[in-house]
């Protein structure tokens, strides 16, 4: 596990690289000979896997932006008609869409919060294990290790009142799934037991990319450790954070496999991915569903975008510091 | 799946038959498909392929492989609710007149009518389900009711239970089983979901009829038991197996469910999980009355066999269609899997009655049954219903049934999303 970590602190680093463009825009005038004829192997090399993912991407992508404009089910080809944006007012004016927004924000805050705290203490303590090292950082981790739709049916076996264990154990007599806050606790919780462990991963690699000396330098200017880790821990690593914010609030935000395991969007715990999920998988209304697939897109760049500037982190220039 | 794949790639195997793929909802099939292959004799070759073990996804998976013109769908178990959907599509080979009859002969009024769209017969009937109502003599007896000689309604049941202090089993997990359940009861109320019109009506002209008097009394009846003291435990997450281990427990009083239980019980006193003499305590009784008086409208479930519209063997397809309803194969297949057949005659078998005590009840309750609504739009008309009447606990007489038909409205007409 150990090598992990600086592979992780060196994909943080490769982005800073990437991000610095604007240093290699003013370079290109004086590229050599050589460098150009490297750049253009590069190009070569590189050619045949961006055309790759233009094909798996981008063309898939533009598909269902076109589909979105379009009146389409799969079971009425006669009946396709062109709708314009009609789809998209269809989408933004329905309360449905809009309390889906709602459940599916909610759990992004409520996980990805809790997941950080939890998260970044877990990234101390494997940080900091004196013993047993690679056993903590293994067990920790091993949640991550189990695929979602698993752990999903694990955990609702849980809770389920016929034959699960959890009602017993605390003497409860609750129908976890029968209403809509305790079927979203249930979600939740799965959630942030599965996912903790990768927001801590990367933190982890935020903790190990700060030189010990900044932190032995504030313990002999006698900082408490509380101070020590708001003054000079947090502020280190500001890039690792937004990187691990950013990640697990768009996974969370696409939230779609807890859900249909658990309550199969019962008990008003439909999330926006499950909206799209259901207009077209079971309605095979194609348009309205790519439509509201699109949605979803445009709605975790915005995060994404929102994420970049609010951290004001240019990670470029953390590329300058390390 | 694969081995779907491959027998597509491979075409003819050794034996030169044509190599057909059967689709089916319950791995107890695949006997079929080898009893029929034997009989066969080099005509053709039936694989299975086994669909998801839930209704919508046996039916996502079958839609988008037929949207996707899937050749190698040649013989599908579907579901009889969403035939019309597949049928509106031109998914599914129409039977000919004279197959139509020859499928239709001895078989038993509700499983006939479900395989009927537009006048065309789409699938062979090959079982039939119904729900019937199963209870506890003794807790009958104590509270005084005699379901096997005198029909009894929803309302005395649930009085019968408080009396007794026990529950109810019914299916109130949002999911096909709860609309089983509203389908029964409206239709048993003397109304229907959709009007008899929409049946082949482009989706904005469907009417949803549910807004009557129909369906308040059904929001009455699943309110009343599931904000009792009747209501078992987890009703609105409660499907056909919660029901029965509901029922199995010691305030279980009485249930509705599909004559499947019978053999589990059994299964279940075998396995120690009640008691052994449990079965002897159990009755069966036709599907409880909504109005005093007036014959139920009894739930109908199972399964039709249709082809493929895309297939390249549509000759070996339907003479393997002919071996696989065949009432012999209904009845192998009835004493292994507890699903009643279609077929009038394998109810009259010694071995099908002494398996089936109740048989009197299920071949009853498949003739006077009222199919789910017959739309091309079914999955759109269930979808919302499973949202307007469910959790059963918040549902109100007044509102819900307006709520719900607008809705079902709305949403065909694309102007609400599901």
């Amino acid at each position: 596990m150990s090598t992990t970590v600086p592979a992780a602190a060196g994909e943080v680093r490769e982005e800073a690289a990437r991000g610095g463009g604007g240093r290699d825009v003013d370079r290109r005038p004086r590229m050599t000979d050589r460098a150009r004829k490297e750049r253009n192997l590069g190009w070569l090399l590189a050619g045949p896997a961006f055309i790759v993912m233009l094909a798996v991407t981008a063309y898939p992508i533009a598909n269902a932006v076109w589909y979105s404009l379009f009146d389409f089910r799969l079971t009425d080809p006669d009946g396709r008609s062109f709708v314009g944006l009609g789809n998209y007012g269809l989408i933004l004016s329905d309360p449905l869409f809009w309390r889906q927004f709602g459940v599916t924000a909610g759990i992004t805050v409520v996980t990805v919060a809790v997941e950080f705290v939890l998260g970044f203490a877990l990234a101390l303590v494997m940080h900091r294990a004196l013993f047993l090292r690679k056993s903590v950082r293994t067990a920790i981790l091993v949640p991550y290790g189990i695929i979602t739709v698993v752990s999903a049916y694990a955990w609702q076996y849980a809770f389920t009142p016929a034959y699960g264990f959890v009602n017993p154990l605390f003497g409860t007599d609750l129908n976890w799934f029968g209403d809509t806050l305790p079927s979203l606790f249930v979600i939740c919780l799965s959630e942030i037991w599965k996912t903790t462990p990768f927001m801590s991963l990367l933190l982890l690699a935020g903790l190990a990319q700060i030189p010990s000396t900044y932190i032995e330098a504030a313990k002999v200017d006698g900082a408490t450790a509380w101070q020590r880790f708001r003054k000079v821990i947090v502020p280190n690593m500001k890039g690792a954070i937004m990187v691990a914010l950013l990640f697990r609030t768009l996974d969370a935000f696409r939230i779609f496999d807890n859900v249909f395991v658990m309550t199969q969007g019962a008990n008003g715990t439909e999330t926006l991915s499950f909206l799209a999920y259901r207009q077209t998988i079971t309605r095979v209304m194609i348009g309205l569903g790519s439509a509201v697939s699109v949605i979803l897109a445009i709605l975790v760049v915005l995060i994404a975008f929102l994420f970049i500037k609010g951290f004001k982190v240019n990670l470029a220039e953390q590329r300058g510091g390390s | 799946m694969t081995a779907a794949g491959i027998a597509a790639c491979g075409g003819d195997g050794d034996s030169g038959a044509p190599e057909l793929t059967w689709y089916i909802n319950n791995a107890i099939q695949e006997d079929l498909a080898v009893a029929c292959n034997e009989q066969a004799e080099g005509a053709y070759e039936i694989e299975v392929s086994l669909l998801p073990n839930n209704a919508a996804g046996q039916r996502e998976q079958l839609l988008r492989r037929l949207a996707a013109g899937d050749q190698t769908v040649d013989i599908l178990s579907l579901d009889p609710p969403f035939m019309a959907e597949f049928a509106n599509a031109e998914f599914l080979r129409p039977f000919t007149d004279e197959e139509r009859e020859e499928f239709s002969e001895g078989v038993l009024d509700g499983p006939l009518e479900q395989s009927i769209f537009d006048d065309t017969m789409y699938s062979a009937p090959f079982y039939g389900n119904t729900q019937l109502l199963w209870f506890k003599r003794s807790v009958a007896e104590e509270a005084g009711l005699d379901p096997e000689n005198e029909p009894v309604t929803w309302d005395q049941l649930i009085e019968a239970a408080e009396q007794t202090g026990t529950t109810v089993a019914v299916q109130g997990r949002r999911n096909e089983s709860l609309m089983v359940w509203v389908n029964a009861l409206v239709e048993s109320a003397g109304g229907s979901i959709l009007s008899e019109e929409s049946e082949g009506a482009p989706a904005d002209e469907v009417e949803a009829t549910i807004r009557d008097e129909a369906g308040a009394e059904a929001a009455r009846i699943m309110s009343t038991i599931a904000t009792s003291e009747v209501a078992p435990a987890g009703l609105s997450t409660a499907g056909e197996e919660e029901s029965r281990a509901a029922f199995q427990s010691d305030d279980g009083g009485f249930m509705v469910n599909w004559p499947y239980v019978w053999t589990a019980f059994a299964a279940a006193a075998e396995a120690g999980a009640v008691a052994e003499d449990f079965q002897d305590d159990v009755g069966w009784a036709r599907y409880p009355q909504v109005v005093e008086g007036e014959d139920s409208a009894t739930p109908l479930g199972g399964i039709g066999l249709s082809i493929g519209a895309y297939t390249s063997e549509e000759e070996a397809a339907l003479e393997a269609v002919r071996c696989l309803r065949s009432p012999e194969s209904q009845k192998l297949y009835m004493l292994t899997s507890g699903d009643p057949g279609a077929a009038s005659e394998i109810y009259d078998d010694p071995e099908v009655q002494e398996a089936f005590p109740m048989y009197e009840a299920i071949r009853e309750g498949l003739t006077d049954a009222a199919p789910r609504p017959i739309s091309a739009f079914y999955g759109d008309v269930t979808g919302s219903i499973q949202q307007g009447y469910h959790p059963p606990d918040q549902l109100s007489p007044e509102t819900t049934p307006q709520e719900t038909a607008d809705f079902i409205e709305g949403v065909l007409r694309n102007e609400q999303m599901l």
